[in-house]
């Protein structure tokens, strides 16, 4: 008990923080708004009517936690899953656009990292560009790959897998080529005394020695994806997907709307990287990992 | 896929070889061996001119002080290391043959288990690569783990043993394809004394019901005069052998055969030698 109580105490001392310093930057944010409504109806008002008013505008500049709140859990819910008023009917659809970016970045990753260990010439010649690739400002390229693949068939949900994965991928090649080349020189002096292929080489004892560098880019990349998948709902006009949630938002100056699609995809993102890690403590468990 | 010989088990009660006059086939043959390894200023003269037999069934260990090239010496042997010149055959074969035939166990200084696997399925590992059936990968596992004592820790992993018990391991794991040859690399240089004495014995009582040819790299000169039928002393700068020294204590022998003057007179001789190597070192 005293345990879980340490471990608790901190974060929520800070979450204590964070809300408070939210509704004093609420008041302090929204001030210019509430004094515009008072000087229309003419009213005075106290400091804790200021308040009132601040946390409760229609539009406010920022809105107070417990406004995001019940935003969310209306929007949650309350609401019909597969109506586009549902956060849920969003997440759903930006979280399949991120799995699906996320398995294909994976495969892509771990392709390149094999290709990069066993050839030195793709070493040299694929490397730099696999790390220019990721100096091209995302959201400059987002909208060519959508009307590229647009032209060729592909849309809805393909064009932001593809994204995800064009982010994704890296953070998993380079740390697959890591825990590849992770092998100290006795294990391969033990494989070079077996006589063994470079294929038995390869999947007895780099594959394994992989395995533990290639989780930790797992957690890193499926963040990156969810990233990419928001990301490419942004240009397109996209009907659904957490992005277009915020897009709309923005147009209309829904804030409080902004703000619980953005606590869903942190939510969304938290709970995708858990179930990494806890995949990860299940396969590291079993290849005998100290607990 | 190399056949595996399962002849190895001999009865205890065999007679050791005598080193030098019986006509057992030489399994390693080495004339006029060099190796200089080229380094970023000065080339570095690792091995000079060695010559060496080995007969089937002896123990032989290369003793002297760091940098006397007894590693380097070795791993040519094993084919993980090229020599520059001069002439080396290992049952009769080049080392690269030997090696693609999976002629010789090597035991490092380290255990270099892996640690994703069970100590009973890092036993397996040789096995696995030669492609041997697994139902036998199983008896095997079980049996060398049995003779080197660690029968109850097969599903225990690397991390779960301590190092006297790693280094076991990887002794079984060298084992379980038997091979003929052994070549061990100062593999209990990093215990302490009292687990070291214990797998002293343990390995003597081993050559013995097993007849394997064992090249010990050592520089413990009580451990070298335990365990061999004879010791190669030498030399750093450039790597040579300085003396082969005779070593017929006799089979049965245990740990208290170290207080017998027999012992100290041999060991005396080991050092003599050692120290005739350094004289005009420093």
């Amino acid at each position: 008990m005293r345990l879980s109580n340490s471990r608790w105490l901190p974060v929520m001392v800070v979450l204590a923080a964070i809300i408070l310093i939210w509704y004093v930057g609420a008041v302090w944010l929204n001030a210019g708004l509430v004094e515009q409504r008072l000087e229309q109806t003419g009213k005075e008002a106290t400091a804790a009517e200021f308040a009132h008013i601040a946390f409760s505008l229609d539009r406010p500049v920022l809105p107070a936690p417990h406004q995001v709140a019940r935003e969310f859990y209306e929007s949650v819910f309350t609401r019909d899953i597969t109506s586009p008023r549902s956060l849920v009917y969003h997440a759903e659809i930006t979280g399949s656009a991120t799995l699906v970016g996320f398995a294909l970045g994976t495969l892509l990753g771990i392709l390149l990292a094999v290709g990069i260990v066993s050839w030195r010439t793709l070493d040299r010649s694929l490397l730099p560009w696999i790390i220019a690739s990721q100096t091209i400002p995302i959201l400059a390229i987002a909208p060519m790959i959508i009307v590229v693949l647009g032209n060729i068939g592909l849309t809805g949900l393909m064009p932001k897998a593809v994204i995800s994965m064009y982010l994704c991928f890296f953070p998993i090649t380079i740390g697959m080529v890591k825990g590849l080349r992770s092998p100290d020189p006795l294990q391969l002096d033990l494989m070079r005394t077996y006589s063994a292929t470079r294929g038995q080489v390869f999947r007895k004892l780099r594959w394994p020695a992989s395995v533990a560098f290639l989780f930790t880019s797992l957690k890193v990349a499926i963040a990156i994806s969810l990233v990419g998948a928001i990301v490419g709902e942004l240009p397109t006009g996209a009907q659904g997907g957490l992005g277009a949630r915020l897009l709309s938002g923005s147009y209309y100056g829904q804030t409080v709307q902004i703000w619980a699609a953005l606590f869903m995809a942190a939510l969304l993102g938290m709970v995708l990287v858990a179930l990494v890690g806890v995949v990860e403590r299940l396969t590291l468990r079993r290849m005998g990992a100290k607990p | 896929m190399q056949t595996l010989r399962t002849d190895t088990t001999m009865s205890a009660d065999s007679l050791r070889p005598a080193s030098r006059e019986d006509n057992r086939p030489v399994a390693i043959d080495i004339r006029d061996l060099s190796l200089t390894f080229r380094t970023a200023d000065a080339p570095v003269t690792a091995l000079s001119n060695v010559d060496l037999q080995i007969r089937a069934g002896e123990f032989v260990s290369l003793i002297g002080p760091s940098g006397c090239g007894k590693t380097t010496l070795m791993r040519v042997m094993a084919d993980l290391a090229r020599p520059t010149s001069g002439h080396i055959t290992v049952n009769g074969l080049s080392p690269e043959q030997a090696r693609l035939a999976r002629a010789y166990g090597y035991v490092f200084q380290a255990p270099a288990l892996y640690p994703w696997r069970s100590v009973r399925r890092n036993l397996m590992l040789p096995l696995e690569i030669m492609g041997v059936p697994a139902s036998e990968r199983e008896a095997r596992a079980a049996r060398y783990l049995e003779m080197v004592g660690l029968k109850d820790f097969a599903n225990k992993f690397p991390w779960q043993l301590s190092g006297g018990m790693q280094q076991r391991v990887s002794i079984a794991r060298a084992l379980s394809f038997e091979p003929k040859l052994l070549l061990m690399d100062e593999p209990f240089g990093a215990l302490d004394e009292i687990t070291r004495d214990h797998l002293n014995e343990q390995l003597l009582r081993l050559w013995e019901q097993t007849q394997k040819t064992v090249i010990f790299v050592t520089h413990s000169i009580p451990e070298a005069v335990f365990l061999s039928s004879r010791i190669v002393v030498m030399s750093p700068r450039p790597g040579r052998i300085l003396e082969v020294i005779d070593c017929n204590l006799p089979p049965d022998r245990t740990l208290d055969v170290r207080e017998t003057p027999e012992f100290l007179t041999i060991a005396h001789r080991v050092r003599v030698a050692l120290r005739a190597g350094h004289s005009y070192d420093d």
